[in-house]
């Protein structure tokens, strides 16, 4: 191909005329601006660009942004962005949805969204509670979670998103949180640069129903402890001043001191991001850090290659039009046994 | 009906005005495609024809069970044909489950055709014949004319130079009882021969031994003693012209894909299988070269919003399902009323209510397709009246929803989807067009999604047109600008609007006519969707015996064609056959204060002429 002018756009031609409505404080805010201001980035002009959305608070995103958009009906934003993406293949199409959209009433079309590896991004703001409708508990709050519909505590064991997706075999995976702009812009920037469909998880904080739910992970005393961000082809370092490490004993990960000379960095797990094994073993460290010391581990944890749905069905038409040429209605109409009265 | 001519052999021949014949056997025996390929013969030899299959519900229910019961009916005549048949003239068993379940069936007078090898010790008792008395013995002397066959052993006879197996042997017997009603009625067997040569193009052995058992049954017919008769149907005075033929699913994925063609538009499919709905996505998968993006969707929900995400990107969505499809498409229809984008719906409507009746037919999803979403949420409904007619109406949804850039739905059945008729079919450019109305305007002018032209249409602008950036979605959005609004006074207006937009179509479709009989006549039947031919043929009957009786037929449901109130004023009485359990009725009476009166059927099978005329009769006569 040809060198294409890239557009000349700044995060301020991405933002529409519409007052965003989140509560003051969301953590929405700080997604939407990184994703405002890696727009003009990727090098696609704004008309070309879709972001469609389900419901919810996340689900609002649409309306803030200066392209093309959809809010739709619950969980139904990967159905529509398939549909949009068979009918117009040259989309940058982005799926902004949440956790009760994505994976409670959409559960059944992200799997397959996944599995079909439509080329779009998904942005998944996980909150862990139902904001819009005003603090119930979500598929992904953790057991014993109290909330409006829970008081007693929540009874429901959560989805570990990062491993359903790659259970339904998603061949981008990552996650970022709202709190962490830099991280956060990075690896939107490499999920767009992603050929098929890319999950990103973004930890949100919802301040007014689930404040501090990540808390763990974003508190400057306890987020060096709690947290490892993983680059592929880097050890695995994480603790106050490089101080612990992850290695990999017997396909589990396990925390190393790195400060008394028993290990050192050499003896570390390297990240590996196209290794399906190793980056399902980084999936499942989703314990509370406090209980096994493992880390939440941030940052793209595993891509792959594989045709996208769209491609296929487009080659399947142009393979049809070759074989048989472009249709001709007269003879479709006309079928194969006719007869003539006089 | 029937009058004797000239006679060659010592066999009599007979000519007939029309015929309808029932076969009937396991869902294994190949009943439908001996139908079919009868139907095709005399189609071609230039009858008029209709036909009904109707097969199990279950793909393999237990062999020589009254529930493993598949049967073909055809009507085929010299004279017009409109259904596929009250009672029959011919019925062809195979088992003895298929003579239970369709002796009602068969005319008094009638030819009762009987494959013997069917009536065994065993098949009698799974077909319920307690006593284990062949029915065949006794029961029928003088009401019917027997012909007893052993089709099975004739079979193996035909076969018994051939290699193939026992069982491979006794798949083609339904060509033995194809090749003797090929005699019966005069028939060739090249038709069949060439369908044959294009089925099995790489087993020449299949060729060779289905022709062989084709042509034993075509003789048989000459050499044995057991018919007196041969029948002689003429060609049909239809209009001159080419023909075709059409079952409905199949022409109504040909009128979808037409209408794309003529519209300019790629159509995207999404459709999750279900009966009797399938059909059409086989037919459209068949067609890619025509552009078709046929998607099958993990559920019934996906199908439809894909459609709609489709029809957001320019293309032409459709999605297609029956009932209980629908059902679960009700809400994403509520989001394309509100957008306002194109989007063709068909429910192929199947006996219900949940999953009811999949493989039989009923009418009883108008009041779904009326009121089944939220909200105040109006969408156009169109009916084809006939499987040919499932063409034309797949057109005409197409027209509205692109040029008025709204959801319509499109009601067929299981009966016209499966039945089959011949079909005048035009050629590509006597079709009308179909105008999208793509958004344009000034460099420097703010785009308004939202801002209608004098018919209430809003442009449609489609990712890829720069400078028409916009957002749409499912909350109330202010007039023009399309921005969320919760203004009181906005959503009134709103919600107007679109009623509005949609309730003025009745003006553009076409004024309503009356199929037969005159207004101002005694009684009008007013009917929809597929009970068109029953009536037609009842209200034909009646006013070449003098009644006074006049016969409406509704394509278009929502809105009511503008003329058709006066029209149903005129009348002293208004009846409404249905097979459901009165919406029609319900709709007129509310909406005209006419009090019309109901006639139901709800038994998964479409009306007889028989049971119309019964009816149309009591109000005449009182
Ligand atoms: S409810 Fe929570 S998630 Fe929703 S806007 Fe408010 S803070 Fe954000």
């Amino acid at each position: 191909m040809s060198e294409v002018e890239s557009p000349q756009y700044t995060a301020k031609d991405f933002s529409s005329d519409q007052d965003v409505r989140w509560c003051p404080g969301c953590g929405d805010y700080s997604i939407l601006k990184q994703v405002q201001s890696v727009m003009p980035e990727i090098g696609v002009e704004k008309e070309d660009i879709v972001f469609i959305s389900g419901i919810g608070c996340s689900s609002r995103f649409p309306y803030y942004m200066n392209t093309y958009g959809m809010h739709s009906i619950h969980g139904r934003a990967p159905a529509i962005a398939s549909g949009l993406k068979v009918a117009n293949p040259d989309l940058s199409v982005w799926v902004i949805t949440g956790d009760g959209d994505a994976l409670s009433i959409g559960g059944n079309h992200l799997i397959h969204l996944l599995r079909r590896n439509f080329d779009l991004n998904i942005l998944l703001f996980n909150n862990e509670i139902y904001g819009l409708t005003k603090g119930q508990y979500s598929p992904t709050s953790p057991e014993g979670k109290v909330t409006k519909s829970t008081p007693m505590g929540s009874i429901d064991h959560p989805f570990n998103p990062l491993s359903l997706a790659s259970g339904a075999d998603g061949t981008f995976i990552a996650r970022a949180m709202d709190r962490d702009p830099k991280h956060l812009r990075d690896i939107l920037r490499d999920a767009n640069s992603h050929k098929g469909t890319s999950l990103v998880e973004i930890y949100q904080n919802c301040n007014v129903f689930n404040d501090g739910a990540f808390g763990q992970f974003t508190d400057k005393d306890t987020r060096e402890d709690t947290t490892v961000f993983v680059e592929h082809g880097k050890p695995m370092i994480f603790g106050k001043g490089g101080s612990k490490g992850l290695i990999l004993e017997n396909a589990t990960p396990r925390v190393v001191d790195l400060t008394t000379g028993e290990y050192t960095v050499e003896n570390l797990w390297v990240h590996d991001k196209y290794n399906r094994f190793k980056a399902d073993v980084l999936m499942r460290c989703f314990e509370v850090p406090e209980e096994n010391g493992l880390p939440r581990p941030f940052g793209v944890f595993f891509e792959t290659e594989r045709p996208c749905y769209e491609d296929m069905l487009h080659e399947q038409i142009d393979y049809a039009i070759e074989r048989k040429g472009k249709g001709d209605l007269d003879a479709l109409l006309a079928g194969t046994n006719t007869w003539e009265i006089k | 009906m029937e009058n004797q001519i000239s006679e060659k052999s010592t066999r009599v021949r007979e000519e007939k005005k029309d015929v309808t014949i029932l076969f009937a056997g396991d869902s294994g025996d190949g009943i439908q495609l001996t139908g079919s390929q009868f139907s095709n013969t005399s189609a071609l030899f230039g009858n008029d024809i209709s036909t009904f299959p109707n097969y199990p519900a279950e793909i393999r229910a237990p062999q020589g069970t009254i529930a493993g019961v598949s049967g073909f009916q055809l009507n085929f005549g010299s004279v017009e044909i409109y259904t596929p048949g009250d009672l029959c003239d011919v019925l062809v068993v195979m088992n003895a489950a298929a003579l239970k379940a369709n002796l009602d069936k068969l005319k008094i007078g009638g030819t009762l055709i009987a494959n013997t090898a069917g009536f065994d010790k065993k098949n009698l008792k799974l077909a319920g014949y307690v006593d284990m008395r062949n029915p065949l013995e006794n029961d029928f002397h003088g009401k019917y004319r027997l012909i007893e066959i052993d089709v099975t052993k004739l079979t193996r006879e035909a076969l018994k130079d051939s290699d193939l197996g026992t069982k491979e042997k006794d798949r083609s017997k339904n060509m033995f009882v194809l090749g003797f009603l090929y005699w019966m009625y005069n028939r060739e067997l090249a038709p069949t021969e060439g369908f044959l040569k294009e089925k099995f193009a790489k087993r020449p052995d299949l060729v060779e031994s289905n022709m062989a058992v084709l042509k034993a049954g075509y003789h048989y017919g000459d050499t044995s003693e057991v018919f007196t008769s041969r029948y002689e149907v003429k060609p049909a005075p239809m209009p001159t012209g080419k023909y075709r033929n059409a079952m409905g699913n199949q022409a109504l994925a040909i009128g979808l894909i037409a209408a794309a063609q003529k519209a300019g538009l790629s159509l995207f499919y999404g459709s999750y299988p279900i009966t009797p709905a399938s059909d059409i996505l086989h037919e459209l998968a068949r067609h890619k070269n025509f552009d078709v993006r046929s998607f099958q969707a993990e559920d019934e929900i996906a199908a439809v919003t894909s459609a709609i995400g489709a029809s957001f990107a320019g293309n032409l969505g459709v999605t297609a399902s029956s009932g209980p499809g629908i059902a679960l498409k009700g809400e994403a229809l509520g989001l394309a009323c509100i957008l306002e984008l194109p989007l063709v719906v068909i429910n192929v409507q199947r006996g219900g209510p949940s999953t009811g009746l999949p493989t039989k037919t009923e009418q009883a999803d108008l009041f779904q397709a009326m009121y089944g979403r939220n909200g105040e949420a109006p969408i156009p409904i169109l009916a084809p009246a006939s499987p040919k007619d499932c063409f034309e109406m797949a057109f005409q949804a197409t027209k509205i929803a692109v040029e008025h850039m709204t959801p319509v739905m499109l009601l067929s059945d299981g009966y016209i989807a499966n039945g089959a008729e011949p079909w005048m079919y035009p050629s590509a450019s006597d079709l009308g067009e179909i105008a999208p109305k793509y958004a344009a305007k000034a460099e420097d002018e703010v785009f308004l999604p939202y801002k209608r032209d004098a018919k209430g249409v809003r442009p449609w602008a489609k990712p890829g047109m720069k400078g028409f950036e916009h957002r749409i979605g499912g909350l109330e959005k202010a007039d023009l600008t399309g921005d969320v609004s919760y203004d009181p006074d906005n959503h009134q207006k709103m919600v107007k609007i679109r009623a509005e937009k949609i309730s003025n179509l009745a003006h553009v479709f076409p004024a309503q006519e009356i199929d037969q009989g005159e207004m101002g006549a005694q009684l009008c039947i007013l009917t929809w969707g597929s009970t068109y031919g029953a009536v037609k043929t009842a209200v034909k009957e009646m006013l070449e015996t003098g009644y006074s009786v006049a016969h409406i037929h509704v394509k278009y449901l929502y809105p009511f064609p503008k003329n058709l109130e006066t029209l149903l004023k005129s009348f002293d009485q208004v009846l409404v056959p249905e097979l459901n359990n009165g919406q029609l009725v319900r709709i007129i009476r509310s909406e005209f204060l006419i009090d019309a009166k109901p006639l139901n059927k709800i038994k998964g099978m479409p009306f007889t002429s028989i049971e119309v005329k019964e009816e149309a009769l009591k109000f005449i006569n009182s």
